[in-house]
């Protein structure tokens, strides 16, 4: 299987060059094909394509893009057996060191050296990396055993190795919450989880059956202020947090453990966006998009956790999809559509995607609350659409679809979004 | 050079052993590499500079700060002037950025003034003082508050962890056996016709000279030879690191006018173009104490705020703490002791990184006076070839070292963009460690803090090493990084979980944490 193509068989110039073959790489590829663009490239650094999928062994992927559940291997499997088919040249092993503005790509990998080609259209596609004990500036020692949650996860699923016998869980994410549960399954004896805000931040089916069904205790408003030890990691202090947010040091106590995993959040891996000049939503720390997920930079796409960070893969997928079409028939000379209404969060919205969109075409936007809502809850674009759900979280994506005859009759230029309970807006 | 080919034999006599593979140590190690020697260096942790010298501000003073009338002041200066010709032998990362001490008030005028005339009289050149205009031109980020200021254009920010093991590199080149992870755990008593006798927990050692470079363990050293005459203390100093997109803020290194007890907190745009803020200065029982608290961190932007009021705490990306090695005497102790052959090298608090050059070629004088025969090599090699960088080199040249080693064009750590052959280089250049690898090459020091490349490391360090995957370390000791499946299941059963109810106040443990003890 040509996987990884050596330098005789890449052409100098492809019509789409997709940076990062996960579930947004992939599906962004056969968007690209479907659209007609001949020369597709994806590329990705590690060895098989798949990214972040690949460590994910468990089940609850597929349900939209295949209506069945499917495990984060198959649904990889399953896109990069169309990905094969559709003649999309793959290049893995491979780094994608800079694009410039002409959409020059300059990559590394030790079957091609260094080496550039050049793009029509480009699609990142990097997704999101983990926040770290940095970003949240935990004090204390600082002993090996502090490590992000996907990386015990690669750990244990990928290499066969646990990384630590004792562990306590700082986070409810939802790569957190599943790390619970397969630890435990391993044998590791899993503390706690504890998390500083009020709720939960994973999805709610992943409490119940990764903490709840397994015995393993949830602090909510708790969070770690103190690691300690000098080597490894002998134990932690937690520590109760008041309405802001502020640990109460008076009631903290210690906890053995050797392990602490971090479940503390996704940032978009955008750093190749913001080299490129790509202008930056500081909202979701990913490139402003349009409605086609084209970045401020013309031919410069971006889709996925790249973009905003999104609770499943197929969300992930299906917008990747949209840009991969986008790139493909703009490569092969389609005109680009005028992205003439601007979106901006409003009320209880703490981002919306994509940044703009165009009145005459057909978008799902994505975007999530700030506040938790238990109850009936109305999505309002301006005054122009309204929807009913039943309940808002933060931990979970909302997805509203706007078409043509939505936008029909609005002569604005700007729409905002908002999140407000029923009761209110009746009042 | 292997530890195997240097095996002690039964009754041969080293010339030197060096306790200690800090700055001290092993820029000692390398002075003596000139002559025709036997020397030893000795290094307790897994790697050289992991104690000292790794956590530190990276600061090569320019020469005014210490009182002349003490040893660490007169070797101060002269230390400053070696470390360029190091830099010139071996290519570490210095650069002369100079230092700007601030005065805020009028009574600070007088710190100056007095540092300006030290200065001049231990003869460092180009010391010029500054007045507010000239100040702003240069500095447009400081405090208004500055009104006057001292520059003196000879200090320099360095890598510290990269220059020692770069010379301990040379040292070794040069013949030097450098032990790792090989504490003294012993030291016979004096014989008088015989040489000093030193255990270690895989050998016994016997040399004509001894030097106690040993760091923030001198005093322990120095017990075990019978020569006891001082005592260490530890003293904390927590360093914060601020994002990338501050580079420039400064563009030199700002000081506050001193206190009794330390030269305050500093504003240092490092050698890798980050700011940095620190250090504090607290007294700690504990010499393995490098945990940063909340309070340090308080303390350190309340300083640094007075001299650029542009730095918040929220632009911390990374925090560490070392502990200085303060000797009793409040000064470097340095020399023979009253054991024959037993020279010390210790209490090397701040300006030690600055002076070590020079302490080395006066330790060498030390050892010609109690006799050593110092007789020059023709073959000493003062150059080491640097590590290639593989992230700053132009595409030309990357794509030549790609076509030659294919290792070269593989990612290894994506955020400063280390190439798998760099990591192999400083494997093979003697890194034992994931924080080996990672101060050698920058392998992990960037946003996703190892997140990528921490695996990658850890297998290339079994490979080379002939290593089980849970051996390796994150420095050594018991800083193990993952463990085997079947040990979580031989693991013994744990007490129930403690952790699902807050135990009562009484029995809480909070040291450190914010508002303890209130």
């Amino acid at each position: 299987m040509p996987i990884t193509p050596d330098r005789r068989h890449l052409q100098s110039r492809y019509d789409v060059v997709i940076v990062g073959a996960g579930p947004a790489g992939m599906a962004a590829a056969l968007g690209a094909r479907e659209r007609g663009a001949e020369h597709v490239l994806l590329v990705d650094r590690e060895t098989d394509p798949g990214g972040i999928l690949l460590q994910c062994i468990h089940s609850g992927f597929g349900l939209h893009a295949f209506g069945e559940e499917v495990t984060g291997p198959e649904y990889a499997g399953r896109f990069l057996e169309q990905v094969l088919e559709q003649d999309v040249d793959v290049l893995t092993d491979a780094y994608v060191m800079d694009v410039t503005a002409d959409r020059r790509v300059k990559l590394m990998s030790p079957r091609v050296g260094v080496h550039t080609v050049d793009a029509a259209t480009v699609v990142l596609a990097m997704g999101a990396r983990e926040r770290t004990r940095e970003a949240i500036r935990i004090p204390g020692d600082r002993p090996s055993g502090v490590m992000t949650a996907g990386f015990a996860q690669q750990l244990v699923n990928l290499e066969g190795y646990l990384p630590g016998r004792r562990a306590v869980i700082l986070g409810s994410g939802d790569i957190g919450l599943i790390m619970a549960r397969r630890l435990a399954l391993e044998g590791v004896e899993v503390v706690g989880v504890f998390e500083l805000l009020p709720q939960p931040s994973g999805l709610t089916r992943n409490v119940v059956q990764c903490l709840d069904d397994l015995d393993i205790p949830l602090h909510l408003s708790t969070t770690v202020i103190r690691i300690h030890g000098r080597d490894r990691v002998e134990r932690v202090t937690v520590a109760p947090v008041d309405d802001d947010r502020r640990p109460i040091p008076e009631k903290a106590w210690d906890v053995d453990c050797d392990t602490l995993l971090l479940s503390i959040g996704l940032i978009p891996d955008a750093e190749l966006a913001r080299s490129l000049g790509a202008q930056l939503d500081p909202l979701t720390g990913g490139p402003v998009v349009s409605g086609t997920m084209e970045t401020t930079l013309p031919g410069v796409f971006a889709a996925g956790n790249v973009v905003h960070v999104n609770d499943l893969a197929d969300w992930v997928s299906r917008e990747a999809q949209v840009a991969g079409e986008a790139a493909g028939a703009l490569a092969t000379g389609a005109r680009r559509p005028d992205q003439d209404i601007r979106l901006i969060p409003g009320e209880n919205v703490a981002y919306v995607v994509p940044h703009t969109i165009a009145s005459d075409g057909t978008h799902t936007l994505s975007f999530r609350v700030r506040r938790p809502i238990h109850g009936p809850t109305v999505l309002r674009l301006g005054e122009i659409h309204r929807r009913k759900v039943r309940a808002v979280v933060p931990a979970e994506m909302v997805t509203m679809k706007v078409s043509p005859r939505i936008l029909e009759g609005f002569r604005g230029d700007v729409l905002r979004v908002d999140a407000i309970a029923a009761e209110e807006v009746a009042r | 050079m292997s530890a195997g080919e240097h095996a002690s034999r039964a009754g041969h006599v080293h010339d030197v052993v060096v306790i200690g593979g800090g700055v001290v140590g092993v820029t000692l190690a390398r002075a003596l590499s000139r002559y025709h020697l036997d020397v030893v260096l000795l290094e307790r942790d897994e790697e050289v500079g992991f104690g000292v010298s790794k956590a530190n501000s990276g600061i090569i003073h320019s020469g005014i700060h210490a009182d002349p009338n003490t040893v660490k002041g007169a070797l101060e200066w002269p230390g400053n002037v070696a470390w360029m010709t190091l830099r010139d032998e071996l290519g570490f990362g210095l650069a002369q950025v100079g230092e700007l001490l601030v005065a805020l008030s009028e009574d600070e005028l007088v710190s100056i003034e007095r540092l300006h005339a030290q200065g001049q009289a231990k003869g460092v050149p180009g010391l010029e003082r500054w007045d507010q205009q000239r100040v702003r031109r240069h500095q447009p980020n400081l405090s208004r508050e500055v009104i006057a200021a001292l520059w003196a254009p000879t200090a320099a920010v360095i890598n510290p962890y990269e220059a020692v093991m770069l010379i301990a590199e040379s040292a070794a080149h040069n013949g030097v056996e450098v032990a790792t992870a090989e504490p003294v755990v012993a030291i016979d008593p004096p014989d008088p016709d015989g040489p000093i006798v030193l255990h270690t927990p895989a050998r016994t050692l016997a040399a004509h000279y001894v030097v106690n470079a040993a760091g923030l363990y001198a005093d322990e050293v120095a017990g075990m030879a019978g020569v006891g005459t001082f005592s260490i203390t530890g003293r904390k100093g927590e360093e914060y690191l601020l994002d990338k997109r501050l580079a420039g803020l400064v563009t030199s290194i700002i000081f506050p006018c001193p206190t009794a007890t330390s030269k305050g907190t500093l504003v240092t745009p490092t050698f890798d173009g980050t700011i940095m803020v620190g250090p504090t200065a607290e007294a700690t029982d504990d010499k393995r104490d490098t945990a940063t608290t909340p309070e340090g961190a308080k303390e350190v932007f309340a300083a640094a705020r007075r001299l650029v009021p542009g730095i918040d705490e929220r632009d911390v990306i990374a925090e560490f703490a070392g502990v200085r090695a303060v000797a009793d005497t409040d000064d470097f102790v340095l020399g023979p002791t009253a054991r024959r052959g037993f020279i010390n090298a210790a209490g090397i608090q701040s300006p030690g990184l600055t002076a070590a050059p020079a302490i080395a070629d006066h330790l060498v004088e030390v050892l010609r006076e109690e006799g050593l025969q110092l007789t020059e090599r023709d073959e000493f090699e003062p150059r080491v070839e640097y590590p290639v960088r593989f992230a700053v080199l132009p595409m030309e040249e990357q794509a030549a070292l790609a076509e030659r080693d294919p290792r070269f064009a593989r990612l290894a750590c994506r955020c400063e963009l280390v190439t798998e052959a760099e990591l192999v280089d400083a494997v093979d250049r003697g890194a034992r460690t994931l924080d080996g690898i990672k101060f050698r090459t920058r392998a992990g020091m960037g946003r996703c803090q190892g997140a990528f490349c921490t695996w990658r490391c850890i297998t290339l360090l079994a490979d080379r090493r002939g290593v089980p995957i849970p051996r390796i370390t994150k420095r050594g000791g018991d800083s193990w990084i993952v463990c085997d499946r079947d040990d979580a299941d031989a693991a013994p059963p744990r007490p129930p979980v403690p952790a699902t109810s807050p135990p009562a106040p009484a029995a809480v443990e909070v040291a450190g944490s914010p508002g303890a003890g209130s």
